[in-house]
């Protein structure tokens, strides 16, 4: 009794433990329960039930309610799918001008609307893309097919890369001097002398249109949310979703409303990248302290001016983690968005992986990450740069990157014109390298993945069937045993445990969506993929964080490796992984564990790091060994920060799992992707992806109210 | 009016934070006790505050914290709106300026320091100081002009390309102090200005402070919490206490005539010697011919003549700045000021 007095809470887990696990004893697996119930939902058969609502009829097999809840949002995706296909080809036509016909034509609005979007967001791309490798799709769009035909010399080339690699070298040099203008120079030949040039140069087109996009939105209505409550408080729900959902669930929704092709993959990207960007800016912007808000004021500026002047520059530091997020993510988007067509490395890359070609799909990987790191340095770069008043410069000095440019461009077409003469035949190098006739490691990456295979099969064969058998296996049996009464009572008796009714109604309101779709069997599967993966890196994060947090150097060794792992777009995980494990579970593991340790290190060292040295020195002061100190101080101090970077674990270790979905695995990942080729795809993939998040979100809200819950009790705000 | 019209002019201001202010305020009929309004979930700034700064003149707001002191001063620079009550700049009525107007009249006529610094971060020192006069809208080869003196004038050159986090706090501050200034204001409002530096950096600051001041003239609305400071800068004192100004005086009223007994509580502990003039505690001359060769301004510190006066056999002449004798000082009125008590 006195122990139960002393620790009420463990008391309380203990009990809800005790019950969960007494409900999956004393409920049994109903006959015929099958756990691969495939895409049965929608074909009656004997002994399935049905029911309509609003017009749909959806079919299920019942079980037993305690085991498994029926689908009563089947019809959902459904109606919403009807609903987008309502909006797009019947509601509201109105007549516009058809300069191809010549004619006026009937169009739905909303059609009108998206294909106006489309058509605005490809011209940038073409442009764009038109200067660095050429085409005539700009001209034409100010002119005419005829026009072009008659006139031929104005056709652009496009830019020889000896003139795109000094420009990008020199602008490297003028934002941050050698160092970067080296990097930069070294990574266009590398890319050039690879044979990458046209995908880089379309990747890199298609980036340079979203990422501004992307930036121009998120900080507009980052501004808009902070000076508007209302604003805030609508956007805040949509955006804590959105930012949970994977990346594949948007795929669908904007084929259907925008095609397929660049400009979709470009928009499927900016719905991607803008709600961090959003967030980041409202963090930002109230950061930035009243007094300076005052000094504003007081220095006379207007609205316009005390935005732009006072609380954007002062919110620089977060807005430009906010730029660097955009940025990263157009990478990682820039393969996942080739789905819905978008061209580029990324697409080179799907291929290779569909190929299982890991030599092409290394290359085209390094090139994508190649390009993360220079576009993220180069943007850090100009964001840092400052302007001297005071010295006076000459018209040479003053205009000097941009004369050293002209000058490139000349030496540079000078060049491709006398490489037409040397190179008679076939490729001109000094204009182009044409993509597969450069330099190519893909033999030996590929020999090296067969050497590996070849040497290391037993023990990788072994280590595979090991982890496949007895651990994941019996994993998966595990979660799906869950009857889904348990489910609830342990989601929400945590819930009610750590932040109370509230907590509880929140994180069983998430689990009785999901419940409701058609695929609860598909988000344990999920879920069982993710807890595996957490695990993992967590106790790999938090050991390695810890061993590295214990002095200056390692610290900041292990956060840049961090910094670096992060860059890379989250596909490229996937290259290695499929290299050593092949189309197993086990590649999708270790990618998720690779990929979610990253947080749960970082916030590790941080949290360890910023405990007060005081403190330390206290505890020096009382005698406490270094093992102790990290006991009884350190890890209780920082627990609440590490349970963070748990947190965001989790959410990396979610995205990779439904990524893993491209290997082949059967979470509702797998439902997404299948989404793509399904006429009423739009709404399933929307659905899958909102059940995704909300697992998310679950964790999430636990997480959150328990770190926020203990740091105040330790003090900190 | 006349030419003496007082540059700020605050009348009745009230300063209530909380939902239904206004109506509770309107309700309570000019008879504002705090506690009532706390219970109705509002809470008073400042209570009442009527008073002038003419021009030229430095008065001290000196409360402690949560005294309202800053929020008199937010209400006067009107970066907070009163509740109710009337302040005027130049005669013109502060609270009915449209927004154009009061941006207009900061960018021309006032200027605010700041306890915190309030820099720009990503501006350096010069970048920081033309900040005003570039949202003025003045050539960036002006505005980097007129920051350049104002460098020079608070002594910073050498470092205008420094950012602020390479700064000390104390150069900060003259960061905010120049910045403050560079549109040369009339009105220049210091909220706890020195608060955030150390005690000997402060000292030096003050110092600076009253040197910029004594060539500069300008209108002065100053915030501190520490009493020696308003004793030693201002011409006039306000005492606050709960949004309410207990004693609005020169220092040496304050210390010889405490209004309350609130206000009696700092005065006690001020060495008077070091804040009175010969002047507040001299005599009417009686004797004229026995006052010794010596003679002491009526401005002079006691402090700083007292040792000189305690020589003397004779009482001591007292001038004024016409070397005409005004009164006279008997060196036994020195040894009651500076060991007698308070009375």
């Amino acid at each position: 009794m006195e122990f139960i007095n002393k620790h009420p809470k463990l008391f309380q887990w203990l009990l809800l433990l005790l019950t969960f696990f007494g409900l999956i004893f004393a409920i049994d697996v109903p006959e015929g329960y099958k756990f691969i119930r495939a895409e049965a939902e929608h074909v009656i058969v004997e002994g399935q039930s049905t029911y309509s609502f609003l017009g749909i009829s959806v079919s299920y097999t019942y079980f037993n309610f305690l085991w498994r809840l029926p689908p009563w949002l089947g019809w959902f995706p459904i109606w919403i799918n009807d609903v987008l296909y309502f909006f797009l080809n019947d509601w509201w036509k109105i007549d516009f001008w058809d300069s191809d016909l010549g004619d006026y034509r009937t169009r739905p609005f909303m059609l009108h609307v998206t294909r106006f979007i489309s058509s605005t967001l490809l011209f940038f791309i073409e442009f764009i893309r038109e200067i660095f490798i050429g085409g005539v799709k700009t001209v034409v769009a100010f002119t005419s097919w005829d026009w072009i035909d008659a006139n031929p010399w104005a056709e652009f080339r496009g830019i020889p890369w000896t003139i795109v690699t000094a420009g990008a070298a020199i602008l490297g040099y003028k934002l941050a001097g050698r160092g970067l203008a080296i990097f930069a120079a070294v990574t266009m030949i590398y890319i050039s002398v690879f044979g990458q040039w046209e995908p880089s140069m379309q990747t890199l087109s298609f980036i340079l249109v979203a990422a501004p996009v992307s930036f121009i939105l998120g900080l507009s209505l980052g501004v808009w949310a902070y000076k508007s409550k209302k604003v805030e408080t609508a956007l805040s729900p949509i955006l804590m979703v959105m930012q949970t959902m994977p990346q594949y669930a948007y795929l669908v929704p904007v084929m259907v409303l925008f095609g397929i092709g660049d400009h979709a993959g470009a928009i499927a990207t900016i719905v991607v990248a803008t709600p961090p960007m959003i967030l980041l800016t409202v963090l930002g912007l109230r950061a930035v302290s009243p007094e300076i808000i005052d000094a504003g004021k007081m220095s006379g500026c207007n609205d316009f001016q005390l935005m732009l002047k006072v609380l954007i520059p002062t919110a620089k530091r977060d807005i430009l983690i906010g730029v660097n997020q955009v940025i990263m993510v157009c990478l990682s988007m820039a393969v996942i968005s080739s789905f819905i067509g978008a061209k580029g490395l990324g697409w080179n890359l799907l291929l290779a992986l569909n190929r299982l070609n890991i030599g092409a799909a290394l290359e085209a990987g390094v090139c994508i990450t190649l390009i993360a790191v220079i576009l993220d340095k180069l943007s850090l770069a100009w964001a840092n740069k400052q302007t001297d008043y005071f010295t006076n410069l000459n018209f040479f000095q003053r205009y000097k990157y941009g004369l050293i440019f002209a000058g490139t461009v000349i030496i540079g077409l000078i060049l491709a014109y006398f490489g037409s003469f040397y190179f008679k035949e076939g490729f001109n190098y000094l204009f182009e390298v044409p993509h597969n006739k450069g330099i190519s490691n893909e033999d030996f990456w590929n020999r090296g993945v067969d050497w590996i295979w070849d040497t290391f099969f037993y023990p990788l064969k072994v280590f595979n069937t090991w982890l496949i058998v007895d651990v994941l296996q019996p994993m998966r049996a595990a979660f799906l045993r869950m009857p889904v009464v348990a489910t609830f009572v342990l989601v929400m008796g945590a819930g009610y445990i750590i932040g109370g009714l509230r907590s509880a109604l929140i994180v069983g309101g998430f689990t009785l969506f999901i419940a409701l779709t058609e695929w609860w069997d598909r988000a344990l599967v999920t879920a069982y993929m993710a807890t595996c993966g957490v695990i993992v890196s967590s106790i790999i994060g938090v050991t390695v964080g810890t061993v590295c947090s214990q002095n200056n150097y390692s610290s900041k060794f292990i956060l840049g490796v961090c910094d670096t792992f992060q860059t890379f777009p989250s596909f490229v995980y996937l290259i290695p992984v499929m290299m050593l494990f092949g189309v197993t579970d086990t590649a999708v593991l270790i990618a998720v564990v690779v990929y979610a340790t990253i947080p749960a290190t970082r916030y590790t060292v941080e949290g360890l790091r910023s405990i007060p040295p005081s403190l330390h020195d206290a505890a020096a002061m009382s005698g406490v060994t270094a093992l102790q100190r990290l006991i009884k101080i350190d890890f209780p101090l920082a627990f609440p920060h590490i349970m963070l970077g748990i947190n965001q674990t989790v959410v990396f270790a979610l995205f990779m799992v439904i990524i893993g979905a491209f290997i082949g695995t059967e979470d509702l990942g797998q439902y997404i992707l299948k989404a793509l080729s399904d006429r009423q795809g739009a709404g399933k993939g929307l659905i899958l992806g909102i059940c995704v998040a909300f697992i998310g979100l679950i964790v999430d809200n636990l997480i959150r109210t328990y770190a926020e819950k203990r740091k105040k009790e330790l003090g900190f705000n | 009016m006349t030419s003496v019209e007082p540059v700020i002019r605050c009348e009745s201001v009230y300063k209530i934070f909380g939902a239904n202010a206004e109506k509770m305020l309107k309700d309570a009929n000019g008879n504002v006790d705090a506690k009532i309004f706390q219970e109705a979930g509002c809470i008073v700034g400042v209570n009442n505050a009527s008073f002038d700064v003419s021009r030229g003149e430095m008065l001290v707001v000196m409360g402690l914290s949560g005294s309202g002191k800053s929020t008199l001063l937010r209400c006067a620079s009107r970066l907070t709106d009163a509740t109710s009550g009337k302040i005027y700049i130049d005669g013109q009525d502060l609270l009915s300026l449209k927004n154009k107007e009061l941006i207009e009249l900061r960018r021309n006529k006032m200027g605010m320091v700041f306890q915190s610094f309030a820099l720009l971060p990503h501006k350096t020192v010069l970048e920081n100081i033309a900040f005003p006069l570039q949202i003025k809208g003045i050539k960036t080869k002006d505005s980097v002009s007129k920051a350049m003196e104002m460098v020079k004038l608070v002594g910073l050159d050498g470092r205008e390309n420094y950012f602020p986090r390479e700064l000390s706090g104390g150069q900060q501050q003259r960061v905010g102090i120049a910045r403050s200034l560079a549109v040369e204001p009339d009105i220049w409002f210091l909220d706890e200005p020195f608060s955030a530096l150390d005690p000997l950096i402060r000292k030096e600051m003050q110092d600076e402070f009253l040197r910029l001041q004594s060539s500069l003239k300008k209108t002065i609305l100053f915030v501190t919490h520490d009493f020696d400071e308003a004793l030693k800068l201002a011409d006039r004192i306000a005492i606050m206490k709960d949004g309410i100004i207990e004693q609005l005086d020169t220092p040496a009223n304050i210390v010889l005539n405490p209004a309350t007994e609130y206000v009696r509580k700092f005065t006690q502990e001020v060495p008077r010697e070091k804040v009175l003039k010969i002047e507040a505690v001299m005599d009417p001359v009686a004797d004229e011919q026995n006052l010794s060769d010596f003679k002491v301004s009526k401005d002079a510190i006691i402090e700083t003549v007292a040792e000189k006066i305690l020589d003397q056999e004779k009482s001591v002449p007292v001038i004024d700045s016409n070397q005409q004798v005004v009164g006279i000082i008997k060196p036994s009125k020195v040894i009651h000021v500076v060991f007698g008590n308070s009375e």
